[in-house]
C-alpha cells in the first residue's frame, strides 16, 4: 500500500554520440511524455530542456548517454531524464547556473533556463570525470 | 535535407520552416538567408514557424541573429505563427527575443512588413490597416 | 474452522450493519451492501483460515486490501461520513469476535490468542480503510480544484480581434499557467491581435503576481499579439510602485473600458453616436 516518494515504472537508455542520436533521443522522450498523457505545454518544456542538455553534452563532452524513466509519485506520473557524460566537468557549478554565464559562445541560458522549465533539477560534476544532470517533469506540473 | 527553401515574393523573402530545426539546419538557414537578402536586396523577411514545436536557446539565438543581420542589410524581419507552448517555453527559458517583430499569421505578418517598409520609405502610413506594430522590448 | 462459519459471520455482520442507526439506505441499497459484505468476508475468511502471516502489508493480503480499498474509495465518492465507513469495518470485527466467542466458549486460552490475532488484523485493515477513504476524499477535492480553475478563467471575445480575460481571485503560479495557456490558445484560434487581462477581481498584486503578469504579456507578444492589463485599482497601483515593480513595458489601463478604447484606437476603429458626422 505504501508508495515511496517516487517510484520508477520503466527505464530506457539512449546513447548519444552523433547528431542523428539527438533526434532519436528527442523522439523517445516525446513518445514517453505522450504515453503518460503529459499536456502539450509541459511536453514542450520537457523537450526543450532535453534539447538544451543534450546540446551541452555534445558540445562539451562529445556525447554521452541518457536514461529515460517514467516515475510515479502515487498520484501523478512524470518523466525523469538523466544525462551522463564523461566530459571535462564543470569547475564552478554555481556560476554555470547563473543567467548569462557561458564558457562557450552561447547566451548562457542553457542550465538556468532548463531549471526553470522542469520541476526538479539536479547537477553533479567532477572536473576531469564528467557531469550528470537529472531533470524531472510531472505530467501536470 | 540540410536546407530550408527561401521563396522570393517581390521585395520580400518568405521562409516556411516545416520541420523541427536541428542545429546544422538552423545555421545553414542563417547563412543562406543573409546571402539571399544581400543578393535580392529584399526589403523584408517573413519567417513562418507555425510548424515548429520546439525552439531552444540555440535556435532562439539564430532567430535573433537573423533579425539583427537583416537589419544591418536594411531589411525588416517578422516571425509569424509561434505556437503558444513555444512562446511560454521561450519566456521561461529567459529568451524574450528582444528586437524581433512578431505577428500571428502570414497575412498579418505581411501587413506588418508592408507598414514598416512604407513608413521608412515615405513616412506615410495612411494605408496601414489593422496590423499592430509590435516591437518586442 | 472459520470457513464453515462464513455464513454465520456474514449474517451477524449484516445484522450489525442493518441495526446501526447510521445505515445509509439513501446511498447504498441493502442488496448492494450485502454483496459488498459477502465479497469481503469471502476473501477475508479465506485468508484467515490459511493461517498465513498476520502482516496485512504482505502479498498474501493484497486481495483483501484491494477489495477493502475499492469499497472505501467508492464510499468516499458517494459521500459516506468517516464514522459510517468506520462502523462498516468495526462491525465486521464485532461479528468475527462474536463467532469466536461462541466457538471457543470453553477454551479461554485459545479464545484469547485468537481474539488477539483477529484484533490485530482488523485494526490494521481499519487503518487501510481510513487511508484509502481519505485518499478518495482528497481525489474529490483535487478534482474540484481543477474544475474551479477551469471555470474561473473564461476567455471572452469582446470584439472581432479583441479578447478579454477577467481574472477573479488570487493569481498563483498554477493559476497563471492555466490563464496563460487558455489565453494563448484562444488567440491562435480566433486570430485576435489584442488581449485584455482584467485584474479588477485580483485581491492583491505582489512581486510574484506581477512576475506572472509580465510573463503572460511577454508570451503574448512573442506570438505576435498585444496584451493590455486593465482593472488596476488605486491600492494596487500604490503597492506596485512601493514594491518597486517595473511595469513600464506593459500597457496598463485603469478600467476595462479604457483598455477597450485603446484597443479600438490600435485597430483604427471608432465608436460614434448614430447620426453624428465624422469630422
Amino acid at each position: 500500500m505504501r508508495v515511496p516518494m517516487t517510484l520508477s515504472l520503466s527505464k530506457d537508455t539512449v546513447l548519444v554520440e552523433k547528431e542523428q542520436d539527438v533526434v532519436f533521443l528527442k523522439n523517445r522522450v516525446k513518445e514517453v511524455a505522450v504515453k503518460i498523457k503529459m499536456g502539450l505545454v509541459n511536453q514542450t518544456r520537457l523537450l526543450t530542456a532535453a534539447s538544451e542538455l543534450v546540446r551541452n553534452m555534445m558540445r562539451y563532452a562529445n556525447g554521452g548517454k541518457c536514461h529515460i524513466e517514467v516515475v510515479s509519485s502515487g498520484r501523478v506520473n512524470g518523466v525523469r531524464l538523466t544525462f551522463i557524460d564523461r566530459g571535462p566537468g564543470i569547475p564552478d557549478i554555481a556560476a554555470a547556473m547563473r543567467d548569462g554565464f557561458s564558457t562557450g559562445k552561447s547566451l548562457g541560458l542553457g542550465l538556468p533556463g532548463t531549471k526553470r522549465l522542469v520541476n526538479e533539477f539536479d547537477i553533479k560534476s567532477k572536473v576531469g570525470e564528467g557531469t550528470t544532470v537529472t531533470i524531472l517533469k510531472w505530467a501536470n506540473g | 535535407m540540410d536546407k530550408i527553401p527561401i521563396l522570393r515574393m517581390g521585395s520580400y523573402l518568405l521562409v516556411t520552416i516545416q520541420v523541427d530545426l536541428y542545429d546544422r539546419l538552423a545555421l545553414n538557414l542563417e547563412a543562406d538567408l543573409v546571402q539571399m537578402v544581400q543578393k535580392t536586396s529584399a526589403k523584408g523577411v517573413l519567417i513562418d514557424i507555425s510548424a515548429v514545436s520546439i525552439v531552444d536557446s540555440f535556435m532562439g539565438r539564430i532567430i535573433g541573429n537573423i533579425a539583427g543581420m537583416c537589419k544591418i542589410l536594411d531589411s525588416e524581419t517578422v516571425v509569424v505563427g509561434m505556437q503558444p507552448a513555444v512562446a511560454i517555453t521561450l519566456i521561461e527559458l529567459g529568451l524574450p527575443l528582444k528586437g524581433v517583430h512578431t505577428a500571428l499569421d502570414v497575412e498579418k505578418g505581411m501587413a506588418l512588413l508592408k507598414s514598416m517598409i512604407d513608413e521608412t520609405n515615405y513616412d506615410d502610413d495612411d494605408d496601414y490597416e489593422g496590423a499592430d506594430d509590435l516591437i518586442l522590448e | 474452522m472459520l470457513q464453515k462459519k462464513k455464513k454465520t459471520i456474514l449474517e451477524l455482520w449484516m445484522k450489525n450493519q442493518l441495526a446501526d442507526e447510521g445505515l445509509r439506505e439513501d446511498l447504498i441499497s441493502n442488496d448492494e451492501l450485502r454483496s459488498q459484505s459477502e465479497e469481503l468476508v469471502d476473501s477475508l475468511v479465506g485468508n484467515l483460515s490459511l493461517e498465513s502471516s498476520i502482516d496485512v502489508d504482505s502479498d498474501a493480503w493484497s486481495p483483501v486490501v484491494e477489495i477493502l480499498g475499492g469499497i472505501a474509495i467508492t464510499r468516499a465518492r458517494q459521500g459516506f461520513s468517516p464514522r459510517e465507513t468506520g462502523n462498516f469495518i468495526f462491525s465486521l470485527k464485532e461479528a468475527l469476535l462474536e463467532v469466536l466467542q461462541q466457538e471457543f466458549a470453553g477454551d479461554l486460552q485459545t479464545l484469547f490468542t485468537e481474539s488477539l490475532k483477529i484484533n490485530r488484523i482488523m485494526d490494521a485493515l481499519s487503518v487501510v480503510t481510513f487511508e484509502t477513504f481519505i485518499k478518495g476524499r482528497e481525489e474529490v477535492i483535487l478534482r474540484q480544484t481543477d474544475e474551479i480553475a477551469e471555470i474561473s478563467t473564461p476567455v471572452i471575445r469582446v470584439w472581432n480581434g479583441i479578447l478579454a480575460l477577467p481574472i477573479i481571485g488570487t493569481l498563483d503560479s498554477a493559476r497563471t499557467q492555466i490563464v496563460m495557456e487558455n489565453l494563448l490558445q484562444e488567440i491562435v484560434e480566433t486570430g485576435s491581435s489584442i488581449a485584455i487581462l482584467d485584474i479588477s477581481g485580483v485581491p492583491a498584486v505582489d512581486s510574484l503576481v506581477a512576475q506572472h503578469l509580465i510573463k503572460t504579456v511577454s508570451a503574448t507578444r512573442l506570438m505576435g499579439a498585444e496584451c493590455i492589463i486593465s482593472g488596476i485599482r488605486p491600492e494596487i497601483a500604490q503597492t506596485v510602485v512601493h514594491l518597486g515593480i517595473d511595469l513600464s513595458n506593459i500597457i496598463t489601463k485603469a478600467s476595462l473600458a479604457s483598455a477597450l478604447a485603446h484597443a479600438f484606437k490600435v485597430m483604427r476603429l471608432e465608436v460614434r453616436k448614430v447620426g453624428t458626422v465624422q469630422k
